[in-house]
């Protein structure tokens, strides 16, 4: 028979193509390209903590841990205490988590159960999500010239009521905590929802069917299985946002009263580490510039220890089903 | 959800369940009253939870849309106390800024994302590197300002210039790095191995590999998170207050201090002065409107490439 011309003789059987120099040369070298660029991330947050730190390190010297207990902030006498801005970063945090942390684990919940039509709840996603990409600074424009008129009779009537406690015993008048606080729900609502959603979303549907099979309702399912099985997303994400809600600059600059003396009352003027930075970083000089880098490695260290917390909560506390 | 059964023994002796309690939905039972009562608090937590975006963009399109005029975007901002003027320079540079800022961060984070899940062994340094990605992420915006005000501006880093666009861009591309790595990552995860197997087997290199399959083949997922990435930057004003600062004047090369929407919308907000409040509204109208254009193109990439 004819002999089959197709069939590869042996040599080109067993023979690998041989790579040219210049296309290894291009392999390794992107290779080590790509390498450098992932290490980008490590450098650079290495040189933040540093650029951070060294900075800092006039004031650490100076004024050491009593900088975190006083109060005083004068640049004429060179005397600085952060206890008025940690104290306004742990309190706008910690209660505007509080009020939002219900507000957005229901949202989630009413996203994902079946109450509404999937056409509504598809809308309610995208506008919960729409409301992140709002820009701090327009919600903080927003804040100063419409939200915190409007609920300044709201304040005082809390003045009127409460006034007897030392967390309302002065009048609302104008920026001030309860204000900051208010506008950090609305900067850390999509967070919780949008992390809420997806944990919700991630329960195996089994689960949900297994639920309804021995006759509990929709909130007993809600209650008892589903919420269970993602709360260790759901916990990670609140701590995310409220690192978020630590560093958030803008809108609180802009709301909080910038004040420098310590007040117990919400409805007081208050702040931030991120809004004193904010505010007075572009003109100070001398010892001013390191206890504002000294205060910002408080805020540092306050965010690194919550976003830590987030990580090994979702990898520690994950429920196996 | 036990007490509705056990309630049967005091009413009923013979206590027959089945006969007792019809299969029909009765809407007065406890239970049913609490569901109702739940739902209810659901959607009262959902409305409160849209009722800020519906306000903020309500006043937005109002007090900044009927500002809204040629003049705007071709003249400067008037000195205060005067009246009219533009915001012209920033957003020019506004464009400017997030356009540095991408120039860096897009490359960067790419590639950043592709060694971590084309060439990394997921040993430990891919894993120091995502954890520091992560941690990254969660650093306040303004630190990120006062560390590049550390490195570039204090030590006049470029041309014996301090506050700049490129200082401005470069705490923007710190910003968004993260998110960069982490889309691109993401997306090449959801490569299917036998893409990359099929390109081996014809003897394409690793590289080839990366550029004309993989990366390819995640456009979407990293494109949607890119686009996503510029939005948020555009909108940031923590990183530039003290790098890009501001200034009254047209634009004059990226190595000067260049104005931005977003610190405007700061310094004219806070200023006693009506003309000035007045084009606050105007920049953050712009700005919403570019921010959302985004994240709608966005969606729209991400639901184009799925039909």
């Amino acid at each position: 028979m004819q002999k089959d011309s197709f069939a590869p003789t042996k040599a080109d059987a067993y023979t690998l193509r041989r790579r040219p120099p210049s296309e290894k040369l291009l392999d390794t070298g992107f290779r080590q390209l790509s390498l450098v660029m992932a290490s980008m991330v490590a450098i650079v947050l290495i040189s933040i903590f540093l650029v951070v730190f060294t900075g800092a390190r006039d004031a650490i010297g100076e004024f050491g841990l009593s900088f975190l207990t006083t109060s005083g902030w004068d640049p004429v006498n060179q005397q600085y205490g952060a206890f008025v801005a940690i104290y306004g970063t742990l309190v706008t945090s910690i209660l505007s988590l509080m009020i939002a942390v219900p507000l957005g684990v229901g949202t989630a919940i009413l996203i994902t159960e079946d109450v509404l039509p999937r056409a509504i709840r598809d809308a309610v996603g995208l506008m919960v999500e729409l409301l992140a990409a709002i820009p701090s600074v327009v919600l903080g424009l927003w804040a100063i010239f419409v939200m915190e008129p409007a609920i300044r009779p709201a304040l005082n009537l809390l003045h009127a009521w409460f006034g007897w406690s030392p967390f309302f015993d002065t009048t609302a008048q104008g920026p001030g905590m309860a204000p900051a606080i208010l506008i950090l729900v609305v900067m850390v609502l999509p967070i919780i929802t949008a992390i809420s959603r997806d944990a919700l979303n991630q329960v195996p549907i089994e689960l949900r069917q297994g639920a309804y099979g021995v006759g509990t309702t929709r909130w007993g399912a809600i209650f008892s299985v589903i919420l269970p099985a993602a709360v260790s997303a759901i916990t990670g994400g609140v701590m995310l946002s409220l690192g978020r809600a630590m560093g958030e600059t803008m809108a609180v600059t802009m709301i909080i009263g910038n004040a420098i003396n310590f007040n117990t009352s919400l409805l007081a003027p208050g702040n931030t580490i991120a809004s004193m930075l904010a505010n007075q970083f572009g003109e100070a000089d001398g010892i001013q510039v390191s206890a504002l880098m000294y205060a910002a490695v408080i805020l540092m260290i306050l965010t690194f220890t919550v976003n830590v917390l987030a990580q090994w909560i979702v990898r520690r506390l994950s429920l196996r089903y | 959800m036990a007490t509705t059964t056990i309630r049967s023994g005091s009413d009923n002796q013979q206590s027959d369940l089945f006969d007792r309690r019809p299969l029909t939905f009765d809407p007065a039972l406890k239970r049913n009253r609490i569901n109702r009562v739940l739902t209810t608090i659901a959607g009262i937590f959902g409305a409160l939870a849209v009722l800020p975006l519906f306000l903020v963009l309500l006043y937005v399109l109002f007090q900044g849309g009927r500002l809204l005029s040629p003049t705007l975007f071709t003249q400067l901002p008037p000195p205060p106390g005067l009246e009219g003027g533009g915001i012209g320079n920033a957003v020019i540079g506004t464009i400017l800024v997030t356009l540095i800022a991408s120039v860096i961060a897009i490359p960067i984070g790419v590639g950043g994302g592709i060694f971590l899940n084309e060439y990394s062994s997921r040993g430990w340094f891919s894993q120091f590197i995502s954890f520091g990605n992560d941690i990254l992420a969660g650093v306040p915006s303004i630190i990120t300002g006062v560390f590049v005000y550390g490195i570039v501006v204090s030590t006049r880093l470029f041309f014996n210039q301090s506050f700049s666009a490129v200082a401005g861009g470069i705490a923007l591309a710190v910003l968004m790095l993260p998110t960069v790595i982490k889309t691109t990552d993401e997306g090449l995860k959801l490569v299917p191995q036998e893409l990359r197997w099929g390109s081996y087997g014809i003897g394409a290199s690793k590289f080839v590999t990366v550029m004309r399959i993989t990366l390819p083949a995640a456009f979407t997922p990293i494109a949607t998170g890119v686009v996503l990435a510029i939005a948020r930057a555009a909108g940031e004003t923590a990183p530039l207050i003290f790098t890009a600062l501001f200034s009254p004047f047209w634009p004059e090369g990226i190595f000067n201090p260049i104005a931005t929407m977003s610190v405007l919308i700061f310094n004219f907000s806070i200023m006693p002065y009506e003309a000035q409040n007045e084009l606050a509204w105007a920049a953050s109208f712009v700005l919403v409107i570019m921010i959302l254009a985004a994240n709608l193109l966005a969606r729209w990439i991400s639901k184009v490439s799925r039909a």
